[in-house]
């Protein structure tokens, strides 16, 4: 049983990668007040784009780099409209998606009709000395790919710039109270855009986890829902940084036990009292594989208490004067 | 309303600052906007096809035979004989490619209308086409126009419930519908492809997922006899597009989905129950969706696979959007789709061009619709005072 469960948690935090990025993309993008559903659309444009740039250039560093900047090229997209042009928050984050769908699946047939080329390294992984020999936890905490330990500092991180500095301060008066925030002398435009273009570059080494990190390859739709996924557990952990990283957690382990149990060949269900067989039910795999999308909508449902997002989420703002 | 945006300051290009402004009446500007989207859409479009390499002229004019031209007659291939017959089926492939559309178009234009986001067209249909399917193998012997009212009812049914757990979600516990609806579509996804390669399975499809062939008496039939195959479900589309609009406009149900939409804190002053209208919004933009997922089961595939709804969630946003939410304005939308979709796999034989570009320029229509501040400053179309473009009503989202 224990090795079942560690199994299971050894996967976990690698699936957890995308989510707690895309989680945090989401912190910026809405604490400013700029609600952000294009998580998704931004973590497949740059898993592609960053992937394109390993093949040309075969440096990693500089793939890692493009998947970056396509994740702030989309986010800018987002701010653009949505701040200047006062689109419909949710409707810009809809044209991203469908803009990054579209363009990921034409170029990755465009260019590369018969797949794509494979045999590219990814980022390394890294064991780290002493703490890996740890028994039991080592395996689970300190053997993994760089995206992944950047995952978790970048929620530190987060936390640091969000309540310990100016700029974040900034940031969450700009998305509870903009006409105040004005009013004391901040640039509620400004702020916003430096907020889901930084959201923008976090999606961004989402992205890069999908095409760098996990698999050395493009598929298209290859991120699956995770960036909805992510924008559930921000929900999920009330626009906090740790919140996301909780649930960002708890998202990903609900997405490795179909897998963990196939792979520790569980494959049916069975009671058995005394002797007789009460029942014994195959498990259907893929039926399992529904949980995280079923354990969203039960979150959003409220299973866990109300959550209160940001005051001035979701409205364009109209400079006064 | 916010008063519109303030401009950038205008970079007066040389050739745009030569076109005169368009000065039009009331519709004309409603019908200009999106026009010169679609347009700006395509110019964009070919600007990335030639950029990746392909030739934009040729992949239009694929566009163009595949959806309302003539297969052969631009390309010139030899041994293509081009007759009336040939033409009407490009055309014939467009209306029925847009037959679903309509309906899925006012699935979430509907939903626009109550104040409510509705993603999961995907899903929904899904639902309803499952269902449909079901009821059109499993029961045989019945009078066709029985079974196919049945297998409608199905499809309608199972889609209006499965749109309805995202608005009482939405009405009674707060939870965004956008999200909900979104999780949706992959359970119903998932579940589709799981009930399709086994119990659904038609068992002499061999590897194919696939359910068995609906009973035909439950297909519909065709508008007129003959290759062209146009079915009934074309007119079906075009009456509920009408019926909609007759709803949202001369009914009470119509006016408190409205007035929910426009401002759910005057209903509520006003003695509506705007928990019940928001379930009841989704749960009919739900069927509605499950109705284009059933006419696409009995009109056309006469069986259920995987794989099947790709793309229709989308579609049916931009569609909707396109045609302002209006019931029918959907219709010319879900038309310029048709032909984009029942045009692009011409194109892609002829030109290798991927499909795909399709949903580029689909996005890119989105955009320029939606944010109609750019098509004017691009083309210069000065906005008239009484023709503010009609936005989505619901001003705070929560997500």
């Amino acid at each position: 049983m224990l090795d079942v469960i560690q199994s299971m948690l050894v996967v976990a935090l690698p699936a957890a990668t995308p989510l707690i990025f895309g989680g945090l993309s989401g912190l910026f993008s809405e604490r400013s007040g700029v609600v952000n559903i294009a998580i998704e659309g931004m973590m497949l444009a740059a898993a592609f784009f960053g992937f394109i740039v390993g093949v040309r250039t075969g440096n990693l560093g500089l793939a890692l780099g493009g998947a970056v900047v396509t994740g702030m090229v989309m986010a800018s997209l987002h701010a653009v409209l949505s701040i200047a042009f006062r689109v419909d928050q949710i409707i810009s984050g809809t044209v991203i998606n469908v803009l990054a769908i579209g363009l990921t699946g034409y170029l990755d047939r465009k260019l590369y009709p018969s797949g794509a080329p494979a045999g590219q390294r990814t980022l390394p992984e890294i064991e780290i000395p002493l703490l890996s020999d740890i028994p039991f936890f080592g395996e689970i905490l300190f053997r993994h790919g760089v995206i992944v330990y950047a995952a978790f500092v970048a929620v530190v991180v987060a936390a640091v710039v969000l309540y310990r500095t100016r700029w974040g301060l900034r940031v969450r008066a700009v998305g509870e109270h903009p006409l105040a925030a004005e009013t004391a002398g901040i640039s509620v435009y400004a702020v916003r855009y430096a907020s889901v273009i930084a959201g923008g570059a976090l999606a961004g080494l989402g992205g890069a986890y999908f095409t760098l990190q996990s698999i050395p390859q493009f598929q298209p739709l290859m991120t699956n829902g995770r960036g909805f996924i992510a924008l559930a557990a921000l929900i999920f952990g009330k626009w906090t940084p740790f919140g996301v990283l909780g649930a960002a957690l708890f998202f990903a382990i609900a997405e490795t036990i179909p897998s963990t149990l196939q792979i520790q060949g569980v494959h049916s269900i069975a009671l058995e009292v005394a002797g007789t067989t009460l029942f014994d039910v195959a498990i259907p795999y893929q039926v399992f594989g529904l949980l995280p999308y079923v354990l969203t909508i039960l979150v959003l449902a409220g299973a866990v208490g109300r959550a209160v997002p940001p005051a001035a989420v979701g409205q364009p703002y109209t400079r006064k004067a | 309303m916010p008063a519109p945006p303030p401009l950038p300051p205008a970079r007066r290009h040389a050739l745009i600052d030569r076109m005169r402004r368009v000065r039009l009446p009331g519709l004309g500007q409603s019908i200009l906007v999106p026009l010169l989207a679609v347009i700006t859409a395509l110019l964009v479009g070919a600007v990335i096809i030639l950029v990746s390499g392909g030739n934009p002229v040729r992949a239009y004019e694929g566009l163009y035979e595949g959806s309302i031209g003539c297969p052969g007659a631009l390309s010139g291939d030899a041994g293509i004989q081009v007759t009336r017959l040939v033409c009407a089926s490009s055309v014939t492939d467009t209306l029925i490619t847009a037959t679903p559309f309509v309906i899925a178009g006012l699935a979430v234009a509907f939903a626009f209308k109550g104040g409510l986001f509705n993603i999961g067209v995907e899903g929904q249909l899904l639902a309803g086409s499952l269902a449909t399917v079901l009821v059109g193998y499993k029961l045989d012997g019945l009078p066709a126009a029985l079974h196919i009212t049945l297998a409608l009812a199905a499809g309608i049914a199972a889609g209006a419930v499965y749109g309805a757990i995202p608005g009482l979600l939405k009405a009674y516990t707060g939870a965004h519908e956008v999200i909900v609806t979104i999780m949706l579509n992959y359970v119903a996804g998932t579940m589709t492809s799981y009930l399709l390669s086994g119990v659904m399975k038609d068992p002499r499809s061999g590897a194919v997922a696939r359910t068995p062939y609906i009973d035909t008496a439950a297909r519909l039939p065709d508008v007129w006899p003959g290759p062209e195959m146009l079915h009934l479900g074309a007119v079906f589309a075009v009456l509920t597009a009408i019926g909609l609009w007759w709803v949202l406009q001369r009914t009470t149900i119509g006016y408190e989905v409205r007035t929910v939409g426009a401002n759910p804190h005057a209903a509520r002053y006003a003695g509506m129950s705007v928990a019940r209208t928001v379930a009841l919004t989704m749960a009919v933009a739900g069927g509605l969706a499950g109705m284009a997922g059933a006419i696409e089961v009995t009109g056309v595939n006469y069986y259920h696979t995987p794989g099947f709804s790709v793309g229709y969630g989308f579609d049916s946003i931009a569609i909707a959007l396109l045609g302002r939410a209006h019931p029918v304005g959907v219709i010319p939308a879900a038309l310029l789709f048709g032909a984009l979709r029942g045009g692009s796999s011409r194109m892609q034989f002829l030109t290798q061009i991927p499909v795909d570009i399709i949903q580029v320029i689909q996005a890119l229509v989105l955009l320029f619709v939606a944010a109609p501040a750019i098509v004017r400053w691009l083309y210069r179309v000065r906005q008239r005072p009484h023709t503010v473009i009609e936005e989505r009503p619901e001003p705070a989202a929560s997500v």
